[in-house]
């Protein structure tokens, strides 16, 4: 039904979503055991179980209907290079503040994409997408009520948000990195496009932040930090990946 | 279609119903109502197609084994057990046995909603063990996927709730 640049396009937008999501997945769940309240603990855990399903929905859809390796191989068996999750989702989980706003970001241009793409001319992903797209309504509800009650905490709170804010905001738009192909998913009713996805998580940003008293950073004066679509990578994804397949790779043939 | 396909295929489905959601082990999978499908052939081959409650529920490859045993165990020989998202779940398909169920067993069963769930419902969850409103949401997420966690300001007691999704 598709030609091979379109279903290339398509490979390409979904292998750099599960690849942000298996990665911010890993991260989220990092904060297992050290949340600031139990309630925090478990909700990030909750979240990053979210994530890895999403993922695997995914690598599913890859592997099944794309000619990719099984899932398991594409998560666990790939260099560093061949990962195109963007820089944003690669930094360790620092503090709190850091944490949250990345959830804040990342979980809107989530819930923004899947609900496009629950739309999507490629039915694959959007069957998948209309399941997803209600799990993070709940992620993004989580967000932007913690984003609103720091908001209008304490001035170390609104110091904090804001600084994380502003410091992560050139990560947050290398989500958009645009890629090859992208005009044919638009073309066909596939998928919004990634400058169309921006618009609309902009202007959501904007709304939460000013509810919360804070100030959105300039999008037009500010550098997108891109590379890692095309392979180019922080410091902090070969550690990551060092320990996240440390157990399968023990053992990739193993049953479990 | 003779009778006696009909009562083949409810026999599998009362087979499946025996298969529990292993966490809420008193909710059965037709319950749930994960169960999408199930078609038998001219062969006695009989296919049962699955949907996921949540795309990163840990059990589903558990229950696809239990179902697929639950069916051999009335006497298939061929049985696939298939899960795909053709159908998207959601918590509007939970049998009205099974909300008295998930109620019973000290869970808030979800509310049925329109479109979409409204965040709102959550802050006033009744509460399973005293039926009041006077309650608050903890946190959206709980010790799986599918909870919510909340406090009844009248019993004083924490409970969890099937969320609606």
């Amino acid at each position: 039904m598709f030609n091979k640049e379109t279903l290339d396009a398509v490979r390409s937008l979904l292998l750099f979503q599960a690849d942000d999501h298996l990665i911010i997945g890993h991260r989220n769940s990092e904060w297992t055991g050290l949340g600031p309240i139990l309630e925090e603990d478990i909700a990030f855990s909750s979240i990053a179980q979210d994530k890895i399903g999403h993922a695997l929905g995914l690598y599913t859809i890859l592997h099944e209907q794309l000619g990719e390796a099984e899932p398991d191989t594409l998560a666990f068996m790939r260099n560093e290079t061949d990962f195109t999750s963007c820089h944003l989702v690669e930094l360790p989980i620092g503090e709190y503040d850091f944490s949250l706003v990345r959830h804040f970001f990342f979980d809107l241009a989530a819930h923004i994409r899947f609900e496009d793409l629950a739309t999507s001319a490629f039915d694959p992903v959007a069957k998948l997408a209309r399941k997803v797209k209600g799990e993070i309504k709940y992620h993004v509800f989580h967000a932007n009520t913690f984003i609103n009650q720091l908001g209008h905490g304490s001035e170390e709170s609104k110091a904090r948000l804001q600084s994380a804010v502003n410091q992560n905001f050139g990560l947050a738009l290398g989500m958009f990195e645009s890629f090859e192909g992208e005009n044919l998913l638009v073309q066909q009713g596939i998928y919004k496009g990634e400058a169309a996805i921006r618009e609309i998580w902009l202007g959501e940003v904007q709304a939460v932040l000013l509810e919360a008293g804070l100030k959105m950073p300039d999008a037009a004066t500010t550098a997108s930090v891109l590379g890692g679509r095309k392979g180019f990578h922080t410091e902090f994804l070969q550690p990551l990946l060092d320990e996240m397949t440390e157990v399968f790779r023990v053992d990739p043939a193993a049953e479990w | 279609m003779t009778t006696t396909a009909i009562s083949a295929k409810d026999y599998i489905w009362e087979a499946i119903a025996q298969v529990m959601d292993p966490e809420i082990p008193v909710l059965s999978v037709v319950d749930l109502g994960i169960i999408t499908d199930v078609q038998i052939d001219d062969q006695n081959a009989v296919k049962v197609l699955m949907t996921p409650t949540f795309s990163g529920c840990p059990a589903i490859k558990l229950m696809e084994k239990q179902v697929k045993e639950a069916v051999e165990g009335i006497g298939y020989k061929q049985v696939t057990v298939e899960t795909n998202f053709d159908v998207t779940w959601n918590s509007n398909m939970i049998s009205e046995n099974g909300r008295e169920v998930i109620k019973n067993f000290g869970l808030a069963p979800p509310p049925k909603y329109k479109d979409q769930p409204d965040m709102a419902l959550l802050a006033h969850t009744a509460c399973p063990y005293c039926d009041s409103e006077n309650t608050t949401l903890k946190t959206p997420f709980g010790p799986t996927l599918c909870r919510s966690m909340h406090y009844c300001y009248d019993c004083l007691q924490a409970f969890e709730q099937f969320k609606p999704i």
